[in-house]
């Protein structure tokens, strides 16, 4: 089992910039662990503190249960790919993949052979003697993953490796690093301000916002139970009625505002008389043309279908945008733009985070 | 060449090309022609000049080849500039990477600011300064004694004054192509390297290094040549035992009164010039464009 990452009460200070503030998770020997983010929020900070480049200002670091302070960073078990790939541009594809192994002074036979297996292994068997420049971007993508694995660290490092990807070579390279992850079982801390990235590929997903941690579960915890506001608008779409909170029954709270009343399931900080709102999906709204009790008049605005469903823009009389899912087999029943909508959901599917 | 028209129209194109060619035929091309031209003649009196014994001859420089004293001393300034070339690297390619990547910005202006300083005062000057501090009863002896390194002072002046004084002359045209390699480098890549597991001399060895050749190789051309040519620090911290060619060459020329002599001496240090360029060049597998830049 390869080793596990924790962080005890780490902060990271530039100057006056708290990068990262007082935080602590846990990762899992073996565990696909994504951090997501905004741009900003101090995701490469962290794996640059992980890598040992950087000294957190209090706090400490363990790799698999040991202490890294005072362990520099060509002494950790760990292998970054950079945001930029960082390749050598004056070696040799080969010469990049095995300078790990040069570093460990391997026998020059015995490093070229390693190489060529990796090759083999990120499917660009005979580019060895390419240099970088002569490569596409995905072939890069790829070289640089197998130059990390070479050395054959505890614990992956990766950081935004696919944002330089098309769409489609990222979709691919999503379902390649998912299948090397668990062929190698490396542990992998994975960095990305794409959601739908984390979500699809991760064991855990840690949500940071600004230097914070916000949570940590798996994709569909995240999803379906965010624990702060920051979560719920970031992981997915969804619709926001902020106010305050007249009372709560059963883990049920109700939430007064602009909107009306509306309830959801509570959140662990909400009380009475408190400032919260209620979160609730696209797909958990239900869309109707007649006048409901307990729903929300807005007008259609339009329809952008998006594949598997159609995701109605609307807006409400107080002047909110507003989006509810429909599904395909709906759609031809679906209202034009201007049209006057109702628009409920049941509190089942809502939740009440209290704001801070 | 077109570009230069385009950019400036035929008129002014045809304007720069023409005064460039003049100059290079004027203050470069002429004055090594009329070089070559006395060195292949033999030194004559007035009255002979023109007469049966006015043809050429190689006799100027069969007289270096022929000379023990001068050719050692010839031999002795190219291995002696190589020395000051190597030292000069040595001393500035750690500062050249501390100022590159290592310095805040601010630290590393105020290091230019205190590199660059001293050299708007005259070479001459500059290197009287170093006259003053390696002499016998200078302040270097003296705080080496106070220090009780050493217990009987030490003549400092002849090889080591030599030296010592060109390179601190020469240290800045080493350092800006060396700084200017070294800053075009990612430091991602240091990183990447570190990441692997190199240790810093390998991270030099194979990152740094061959990253910043071209300056490296620029540094160590230019340290080169201003070593070899250099007439200053020899005539001033070196001894009767640290003679340099360039001193013989300026004695043929001003004492001896051998144009001609002279002459023949100079083409030969110009064409070791040539190849050590040439030759640097091909060590550090950069062109000269390479170096231009
Ligand atoms: N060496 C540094 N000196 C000063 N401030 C820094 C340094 N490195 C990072 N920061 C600051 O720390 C904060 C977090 O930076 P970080 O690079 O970790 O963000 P990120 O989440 O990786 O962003 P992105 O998604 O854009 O890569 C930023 O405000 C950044 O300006
Ligand atoms: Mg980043």
């Amino acid at each position: 089992m390869s080793h596990s990452v924790d962080l005890m009460d780490v902060e990271m200070a530039f100057g006056g910039v708290h990068a990262v503030r007082r935080l602590s998770a846990h990762v899992e020997g073996g565990e696909f662990f994504s951090i997501l983010g905004p741009s900003g929020c101090g995701k490469t900070t962290i794996l640059r503190l992980i890598a040992g480049f950087i000294n957190p200002t209090a706090g400490r670091v363990l790799i698999g249960g040991k202490d890294m302070a005072g362990i520099g960073a060509d002494r950790r078990p760990t292998s970054m790919i950079f945001q930029s790939l960082a390749l050598f541009p004056l070696m040799s594809v080969w010469e990049n993949i095995a300078f790990g192994l040069e570093v460990r002074r391997m026998p020059k036979a015995d490093r070229r052979r390693r190489a060529e297996e990796l090759l083999e292994l990120i499917a660009l068997p005979g580019y060895g003697d390419r240099m970088v420049h002569e490569l596409s971007g995905g072939q890069k993508q790829r070289v640089a993953i197998a130059r990390a694995l070479a050395v054959e660290p505890q614990v992956l490092l990766l950081d935004e490796p696919l944002s330089a990807l098309d769409l489609k070579l990222r979709q691919h390279m999503r379902a390649e690093l998912r299948a090397l992850q668990k062929r190698t079982g490396v542990t992998f801390i994975y960095i990305t301000h794409d959601q739908s990235e984390a979500l699809a590929m991760s064991d855990r997903v840690a949500v940071m916002s600004a230097g914070v941690l916000q949570q940590i579960a798996t994709p569909r915890e995240l999803y379906s139970s965010p624990a702060t506001p920051f979560v719920a608008k970031f992981v997915g779409e969804t619709n926001e009625f902020a106010g305050k909170v007249s009372r709560t029954v059963d883990g049920i709270a109700v939430v007064d505002g602009p909107h009306g009343s509306f309830a959801g399931r509570a959140g662990d900080e909400v009380v009475v008389g408190g400032t919260a709102a209620v979160y609730v999906r696209p797909e958990a709204v239900t869309v109707s043309r007649e006048a409901r009790p307990d729903s929300l008049e807005a007008r259609a605005d339009r329809i952008e279908f998006e594949g598997a469903v159609a995701m109605l823009h609307a807006t409400s009389r107080e002047g909110q945008p507003l989006l509810a899912a429909i599904p395909n087999q709906l759609l031809s029943r679906a209202p034009a733009a201007g049209e006057t909508v109702w628009l409920s959901f049941v509190p089942d599917e809502a939740l009440v985070l209290a704001h801070g | 060449m077109g570009n230069l028209f385009a950019r400036f129209g035929t008129g002014l194109g045809a304007l720069i090309v023409g005064l460039v060619a003049a100059w290079l035929v004027s203050m470069v091309l002429a004055p090594n022609l009329m070089m070559l031209d006395f060195s292949l003649r033999p030194n004559l009196m007035p009255a002979q000049i023109g007469g049966l014994d006015d043809h050429y001859t190689l006799a100027n420089f069969a007289a270096l080849a022929g000379d023990p004293v001068h050719r050692v001393i010839f031999l002795k300034t190219i291995w002696a500039s190589a020395l000051v070339m190597v030292t000069t690297l040595a001393v500035t390619y750690p500062i050249a990477y501390w100022m590159a990547k290592v310095a805040s910005p601010r630290a590393a202006a105020l290091a230019v600011m205190a590199l660059i300083i001293p050299f708007w005062i005259n070479e001459v000057l500059r290197t009287l300064a170093w006259y003053i501090l390696l002499a016998f009863g200078g302040p270097l002896n003296a705080a080496l004694l106070w220090l009780g390194i050493i217990d009987q002072p030490v003549r400092w002046f002849g090889d080591f004054g030599v030296l010592a004084g060109m390179v601190y002359a020469y240290i800045l045209f080493m350092l800006f192509p060396i700084y200017n390699s070294i800053s075009t480098l990612d430091t991602v890549q240091i990183e990447a390297a570190r990441n692997l597991g190199a240790s810093t001399p390998r991270i030099h060895w194979r990152i740094v290094i061959p990253h910043a050749k071209a300056g490296i190789a620029t540094g160590c051309v230019f340290t080169f040549m201003l070593a070899a040519g250099s007439y200053v620090a020899p005539a001033l911290l070196g001894a009767p035992g640290s003679r340099w060619f360039t001193e013989i060459i300026y004695n043929w020329f001003f004492e001896g009164g051998n144009w001609n002599r002279g002459a023949a001496y100079a083409l030969v240090l110009l064409t070791l010039y040539m190849l050590v360029v040439l030759a640097t060049l091909k060590l550090f597998r950069v062109n000269l464009a390479d170096v231009a830049k």
